[in-house]
């Protein structure tokens, strides 16, 4: 009376647009991984040639040097990061992906920090440490602070670290800035570490401050004349 | 155990996905056995025919209602057309009283009772081999009667016939969305004929052999849903009830959210506690596909509603919660951001193609469903209309349903 055979059938056949729905899902997903890797490997370039080309002309090469590496990319990168971690999961590969992106901004921030002191760029720079590893709200609301604080002012840059990231880059920057992980989120602005959260208006009078600094230091600082 | 939610969540894709498929399987086995009969035909005999329409207050619909049962193609000294007013307290009295010179109607008047005690009324009265009802705001096709006795003609087991239901004259997009719903309906109704497999005669023109309540007993108020509950009976006495799709009824449809909202309560309702009524009738072998199939289908679809709208009501509120975290942390902030789509950020996660899958069965039954009644292929815009009204409100309706099972409260009948 009843037709197992066909109950069957409907079985392999419903398997199989399974199968095909996660084959579907895991093209993708690596097509988005390989877009990341493109990124990365863009923006590795464009950190290396600023570099050697920072190293090659010193001063003089100010105007090409800040052209070339402040683009939006490395913030899109960590947007697009976040929201694979998130929605592909956290893979070996997203995780690979994470340590390059980490390293790439320890690079931007040496980077940029040379540029703005020799350049008189108005920079502020602030290293923001959260954690994933538990449920960190005050991290949460931090980041949110972060966000709309560069919106506000495009000088400002922000390189955002996982605590619990496996890289010794990292690992280097905690040790040096003696950040715990019972005090995050962490902020390191000037030099200075800002341990638990910190609201739009506080850190909005230390960003100013900040700049107040770097335009003191730029004025008192003599010209450095390009080697002959 | 976010990973035993994903387990449920792709469970219930996995078995909304089955049901889906075995529809599919169904109709490929038997296309070539779905016959629509254009223009007229004669039987080799014509049994008599009882047809009772139970009234109450459809001053509105109940002459156009009789007078397509007066134009039906058949015999009239083999049809018998019982009018029975269920207490009614508007004009139906009056207006049926202009039908009582017909040889062919019989006018009966009771205290209001609902429309299983009307039925059982015109029960007790027949005399007839074959009997029916049909509900006082439904029109016949008049070749519909003739087509479904031709079904008994050819099949001497068959118990029951039931016809394609269509929306009558929509006006609105309520009424387009339901129409939509209706050309699915009877693709389903019709695979689940050729299963052996349906659980409900509708109301407008189902017509039985007398013997089936001979043999079960009259019908019962079977939690306001008495035409699902006599297919209940008579799948667990294993009645067979054929589907004939080229018989076509007509009946007005709930014109607001509120009324759709009230009808669908009271059809969930009904199928929620008739299959607890029925519940040994489950995985049972020898009651076919309507056991494991049929009625399966029907909890899996209101888990999966369930669920699918826990997981909603879950990521919006994540989503508030979100939004109130940055009001309270960064304050309000207008900025007039550019779209700019990126198919990065688009959702490419498994069930999202399973999601695609699914609704390529659905409109292929759609399709299919309004090629057997209006004999054309296609999909019309009005269509569209069916997909946000029933995603939207469908949930609330069925959660209401869950809830009234639960605590025993029973919904009214209008």
């Amino acid at each position: 009376m009843i037709d197992w055979k066909k109950y069957l059938i409907v079985f392999l056949i419903t398997v199989g647009l399974f199968l095909t729905a996660s084959y579907l899902s895991n093209y993708f997903g690596n097509k988005k991984i390989n877009q990341l890797k493109l990124i990365q490997d863009k923006i590795a370039i464009d950190i290396l040639s600023s570099e050697t080309q920072f190293s090659l002309l010193s001063e003089l090469s100010c105007k090409n040097v800040s052209g070339s590496v402040l683009s939006g990319e490395l913030d899109e990168l960590g947007r697009k990061l976040d929201w694979s971690q998130n929605n592909l999961g956290a893979t070996d590969e997203v995780s690979y992906l994470k340590k390059y992106y980490s390293l790439l901004q320890i690079k931007d921030y040496l980077l940029m920090k040379k540029v703005s002191a020799s350049c008189g760029e108005k920079f502020a720079f602030i290293l923001y440490f959260y954690t994933t590893k538990e449920n960190c709200s005050l991290c949460e609301k931090e980041g949110l602070v972060l966000t709309n604080l560069r919106n506000k002012y495009p000088e400002l840059r922000v390189y955002s670290f996982d605590y619990s990231i496996d890289l010794s880059a990292v690992k280097a920057m905690l040790a040096i800035y003696k950040i715990k992980d019972t005090e995050l989120p962490a902020l390191v602005l000037d030099d200075k570490l800002l341990t638990g959260f910190y609201s739009l208006e506080d850190l909005e009078l230390y960003i100013k401050e900040s700049f107040k600094l770097q335009e003191k230091k730029l004025e008192t600082r003599p010209l450095v004349k390009p080697a002959q | 155990m976010i990973s035993i939610l994903n387990i449920i969540f792709y469970l219930l894709v996995f078995l909304s996905v089955y049901v889906q498929v075995f529809f599919f399987v169904t109709f490929l086995e038997n296309r070539k056995k779905i016959i629509i009969r254009n223009g007229k035909f004669e039987l080799d005999h014509y049994p008599t025919v009882t047809i009772a329409v139970p009234i109450f207050n459809e001053e509105k619909t109940i002459y156009q209602t009789i007078c397509s049962l007066l134009n039906l193609n058949y015999p009239k000294d083999r049809i018998k057309i019982f009018l029975i007013d269920d207490g009614s307290t508007d004009e139906t009295r009056n207006i049926i009283s202009k039908f009582a010179q017909y040889p062919n109607i019989k006018i009966f008047h009771k205290a209001n009772g609902g429309k299983y005690t009307a039925l059982n009324l015109a029960l007790e009265h027949t005399e007839a081999d074959f009997f029916g009802g049909l509900d006082a705001d439904s029109f016949v096709d008049s070749e519909s009667l003739i087509r479904i006795m031709s079904c008994f003609e050819k099949d001497k087991s068959i118990m029951a016939v039931a016809p394609s239901v269509a929306v009558y004259n929509p006006r609105n997009f309520v009424q387009n969305a339901q129409k939509t719903e209706y050309y699915m309906g009877i693709y389903f109704k019709k695979m689940l004929g050729f299963l052996g497999a349906i659980n409900v005669t509708p109301g407008p023109l189902t017509i039985f052999r007398k013997k089936v309540f001979d043999d079960l007993g009259f019908y019962r108020r079977g939690h306001n849903t008495e035409d699902m509950e006599i297919a209940f009976r008579m799948q667990k006495n294993r009645y067979k009830i054929e589907h004939c799709n080229d018989a076509y009824v007509y009946t007005n449809t709930p014109t607001t959210l509120r009324k759709l909202y009230r009808q669908r309560l009271r059809w969930i309702f009904g199928f929620m506690n008739n299959t607890l009524d029925y519940k040994n009738v489950l995985f049972r072998k020898k009651y076919g596909d309507f056991s494991f199939f049929t009625l399966p289908m029907g909890i899996i679809s209101i888990a999966s509603v369930c669920y699918l709208f826990g997981r909603i009501v879950y990521s919006l509120g994540y989503f508030l919660y979100l939004k109130i975290l940055q009001l309270q942390t960064v304050g309000w902030h207008f900025t007039a951001q550019t779209y700019n789509f990126d198919f990065f950020f688009s959702n490419t996660q498994p069930f999202m193609f399973l999601v695609i899958f699914i609704y390529f069965f659905v409109i292929f039954s759609i399709i299919f469903g309004r090629r057997m009644i209006e004999g054309k292929w296609g999909f019309s815009l009005n269509m569209l209309y069916f997909f946000p009204i029933f995603s939207i409100v469908a949930p609330f309706w069925l959660l209401k349903s869950v809830y009234n099972t639960i605590f025993n409260r029973r919904p009214d009948w209008r």
